[in-house]
């Protein structure tokens, strides 16, 4: 039985009772003293070359203070990539400068080439219309074949669309080749990752501020990594130092990877409030995020499987084009390379993997990572071509997948795509989704299905992840820019309670209740006198922030290390206060006492004593009771899981509806099962989302057709059923303190394959020989597919 | 500019407004009252929900003259007259039917106006119902399960999980 408070209780969340009760603080919520409003010029065209901007007009417009142009920028730097990909041949990728606004040419539509700042947000609007941007449309580059094919280039001066031509692992590429040609059987499938548009609710807003007698700068803004925006601020966009720049992400309206990245936003605020001496607030309205948020996915991908006769995968090989859109935010880079190259092997014993990448540059908006970032993709051609050759051999999709899986003796294993995973067990995984999707009953179900005229199909998934993002020796050889270790300070107050300060954003996540259950069960004290600090650079550690699944991992590791630390401390004043040695003193549920002793000390006298040191060993001893540690984990973290779906489809309509959905995961270590589960539902939706009715759509003109939940759709109540989620086959993770993997991004990883596997499974049950079919699975999609293969 | 007064949360504030003023800029500009969130500008999210005269309205659909002598009620108002968590609110934070938060005091309101019509409405109902309110986070499960808990329906034997 789960305890009440500490590690594995579903301890419900303290941060719900501002959220309930409408005081929660969001960025665009803050009003500062002499605030002004800021709105941008955004380009209708998806390419063209800037010929003039003429703001003279606005400029006299009512309430106007000032106007900026990308010549106001020019002398800046621009907005990094954080991740260097060499490609085949040893050249580094193609670098385009990102400027804070266009300048020369627009190259997607949405892309700011000028902004207002006025005193009212409604007078910044009416100014806007009436600059004079003289603009000449050329043809746009949309599609990634016409892109790498032709002479019309989103960045000139590269003379190309192609950033990279990568390869993973190049030295396997020769024997994977020669394993295909000459396997027993080879599935091919070629696929589309659909484009998605992230979609947190809260739109992005920022406000910039400046004290000109100090030369402060603050920026409030929604960020899941607030130290990271202002090191890509400070050391590379506007070169203000970075201790003279606050940067404060308040309670964040969810992320899902959008709001990892600075934005050209950030920058044109904070360098407007220091020209006008006066705060500068921006808030994207709907529209302008979906024009500007980073998107994720959209990979074309072709992908092959060599199969021996008995069903054993001999190589997998995989040829992808990566749209990264018009600019390379910070990491697109990563994102289908190492995110996805590297799990290329997935949860099989496959000896040889290779993946070429090449990501191609468009007149679209730019392309990140977003919820599970290259994961979901390398899952989706994974899991999808394996279910193709199952039907191929006519084996089950279930043995085939058990037939290849990595069996539990074996770790570490050494997968074929360069990854050393450190535990799992599929098998137990796979063994449990059958239980709780209650697979036997499958058969009675599809008769009561088909009874009422619908096609039922069963579809089902085994998917790895590495999470825990990352270690930074590693990562550095792999070409990132940044460390990717957290931090936290643990504060003891003299009164016995505890600030922590975490270097993690929680912006959905639950950090407030799930990160003061861990101290909590180190130190045996109540949760509740333990409260969470996040999301302030003047308040927290140098902490890289939330994404990739590594809070409790990584900012987790280092909750526990200062913890670790205090507790060493602590026990310094209590052998001191009881007159023994730190060695025979033990920490059980508060009390710091002598072994074999009646002797004690409570955790607030031992507080006490360190900030009122009287009779206090100050020679051995420094004063006070505050701690501070960096992780760096040795490894990725390896969250598995198990997925079934079965869908019912309308064979009149083409219509698709989720009907069961089951998640078994192996999270390792849980620590408050309720938010895990809340995790894997949102993923789920996110999945389902992606596999069932998302799709961003560009026309042949570069022109945005979903650029509103008019048009885009978004997975709604009654799209969705009741989830099944299990988390009790967990293996803990060998290299963290706290055995844990990471569940942020699980359920939008081995949603989408499961769900497309279950629509293939009902059309072919229904005797349509459709082996494919790209997601979205509309019902207009599953119509066509099924008059095709009549 | 056009004065309008009307009661918030049961207090009466009145305000000078210009016609295109909406009920969501009045009560988050106006009134401070953040509360009310705006996550579109398409009437789709229903981050914005609020009561106007007892009727669920999306504010950032309603000009603010519209709600001249109008007794408006928000998410602000919703806590029992002690501060502590009102039955739907209660249940939210029971059944976890909230993550980052944004979508949720339209939700809330949206499941106020529900269970005023639908005291005991079926998950089917509960689903239907909340085809106005996106969440992003939550994936609903949560979510449904607060408001039929929030009714008084058994919860737990409603699925596995």
């Amino acid at each position: 039985m789960p305890k009440d408070t500490g590690i594995g209780a579903s301890t419900v969340r303290r941060e719900d009772v501002r959220f309930l009760t409408g005081t929660g603080e969001y960025t665009d919520d803050i009003v500062l003293a002499k605030q002004t409003y800021a709105v941008f010029a955004r380009s209708t065209v998806a390419h063209g070359t800037i010929k003039s901007i003429d703001t003279s007009a606005a400029e006299a417009m009512p309430g106007v203070l000032a106007v900026f142009t990308g010549e106001d920028f020019v002398e800046v730097g621009g907005n990094p990539a954080g991740w260097l990909i060499n490609s085949r041949d040893g050249e580094p990728m193609k670098e385009p400068k990102r400027p804070v606004l266009a300048h020369g040419k627009v190259r997607h539509v949405g892309d700011a080439y000028a902004a207002v700042i006025a005193e009212t947000i409604e007078q910044a609007r009416d100014a806007v219309e009436a600059i004079e941007a003289d603009i000449d449309e050329l043809p746009a580059v949309v599609d990634m074949n016409d892109a790498l094919s032709g002479s019309n280039f989103v960045h000139d001066e590269i003379e190309t669309n192609q950033c990279f031509d990568w390869g993973w692992i190049e030295d396997n590429r020769e024997a994977t080749d020669n394993a295909i040609k000459n396997a027993h059987h080879v599935t091919t499938l070629e696929l589309v990752n659909n484009r998605l548009v992230p979609n947190a609710m809260e739109p992005r807003a920022s406000i910039g501020s400046y004290k000109a007698s100090t030369g402060e700068y603050t920026l409030h803004t929604t960020s899941q990594n607030p130290h990271l925006t202002r090191l890509l601020i400070s050391a590379f966009v506007l070169g203000i130092p970075e201790n003279m720049l606050t940067v404060i992400a308040p309670d964040v309206g969810g992320g899902f990877g959008s709001k990892i990245y600075h934005y050209g936003e950030e920058a044109l605020v904070l360098a407007a409030a220091k020209k006008l001496g006066r705060p500068v607030k921006w808030t994207a309205d709907r529209t302008e995020s979906f024009l500007t948020d980073a998107h994720g996915r959209d990979h074309v991908t072709k992908i092959e499987l060599a199969l021996d006769a008995e069903g054993n995968f001999l190589a997998f090989r995989t040829d992808t084009k990566a749209n990264v859109g018009a600019y390379l935010s910070n990491f697109s880079t990563a994102t289908p390379t190492f995110l996805h190259g590297t799990l290329m092997a997935g949860n099989y014993t496959v000896p040889l993997v290779y993946v070429n990448v090449k990501a191609v540059f468009t007149n679209t908006a730019p392309v990140d990572a977003y919820r599970g970032a290259g994961r979901p993709e390398a899952t989706y051609s994974l899991e999808r071509v394996i279910d193709k050759a199952a039907r191929e051999l006519g084996m089950d999709p279930i043995e085939l997948r058990r037939k290849n899986f990595i069996k539990p003796d074996q770790y570490p294993y050494a997968s074929a795509a360069g990854l050393e995973y450190d535990a799992g067990n599929y098998d137990a995984l796979m063994d449990k989704m059958e239980e709780v999707a209650d697979v036997a009953g499958f058969e009675a179900r599809r008769q009561a299905s088909e009874a009422k005229g619908l096609l039922r199909g069963f579809g089902v998934n085994a998917y790895i992840e590495a999470c825990g993002i990352a270690p930074s020796n590693l990562v550095g050889v792999l070409g990132s820019r940044v460390g990717l270790y957290d931090a936290a300070t643990v504060r003891v107050n003299a009164t016995g309670n505890l600030s922590v300060m975490v270097g993690a954003h929680s912006h959905g996540q639950g950090h407030e209740t799930a990160f003061p259950q861990v101290v909590a069960e180190m130190l045996g004290i109540d949760p509740a006198v333990i409260d969470i600090v996040h999301g302030d650079t003047s308040k927290i550690p140098f902490g890289m922030g939330t994404y990739g699944s590594r809070s409790l991992a990584v900012c987790g590791s280092a909750v526990v290390r200062a913890t670790e630390k205090i507790i060493n401390k602590a026990k310094k004043i209590a052998g001191h206060m009881l007159e023994a040695s730190e060695h025979d003193i033990t920490l059980s549920d508060g009390v710091f006492s002598v072994d074999g002793t009646d002797k004690s000390v409570t955790f607030g006298e031992v507080a006490l004593k360190a900030y009122i040191p009287h009779e206090y060993p100050l020679e051995d001893i420094e004063p006070g009771l505050e701690e501070t540690a960096f992780y760096d984990p040795a490894n990725f973290t390896y969250p598995s899981g198990a997925y079934a779906c079965e869908v019912e489809v309308d064979p009149d309509t083409g219509k698709v509806r989720v009907d069961r959905m089951t998640a078994v995961d192996d999270f390792g270590n849980v620590i408050n099962p309720m938010i895990v589960t809340g995790q894997v539902h949102g993923g789920l939706a996110q999945g389902i989302g992606q596999a069932l009715v998302e799709n961003t759509s560009y026309d042949e003109n570069g022109q945005l057709l979903s650029a509103s939940y008019m048009d885009y759709t978004m997975p709604r109540a009654d799209d969705m059923p009741m989830f099944a989620v299990d988390h009790s086959q967990g293996t803990l993770c060998t290299h963290n303190p706290l055995g844990v993997k990471g569940c942020g991004e699980a359920g939008a990883i081995g949603s989408p394959p499961t769900v497309v596997n279950a629509v293939i499974d009902a059309l072919q049950s229904g005797g349509r020989n459709v082996t494919h079919i790209d997601m979205p699975v509309t019902p207009a999609r599953v119509w066509d597919a099924m008059q095709n293969a009549k | 500019m056009t004065k309008v007064t009307m009661t918030v949360n049961g207090k009466a504030v009145s305000g000078d407004v210009e016609g295109r003023t909406l009920l969501s800029s009045f009560l988050r500009e106006d009134q401070g009252l953040t509360g009310t969130h705006v996550g579109c500008d398409t009437s789709q999210c229903g981050a914005c929900v609020v009561h106007v005269d007892g009727a669920a309205v999306k504010a950032c659909t309603m000009l603010a003259a519209e709600a001249d002598g109008a007794e408006v009620n928000t998410i602000e108002g919703q806590a029992n007259a002690d501060g502590s968590l009102n039955v739907i609110q209660q249940a939210f934070q029971d059944h976890h039917g909230l993550q980052c938060g944004f979508c949720t005091p339209g939700m809330v309101m949206s499941a106020a106006a529900l269970l005023k019509d639908n005291p005991k409405p079926s998950e089917q109902e509960v689903r239907d119902y909340l085809e106005g309110n996106i969440c992003r986070c939550t994936g609903y499960h949560n979510i449904v399960k607060a408001i039929m808990a929030a009714s008084g329906q058994d919860v737990p034997a409603m699925a596995a999980e």
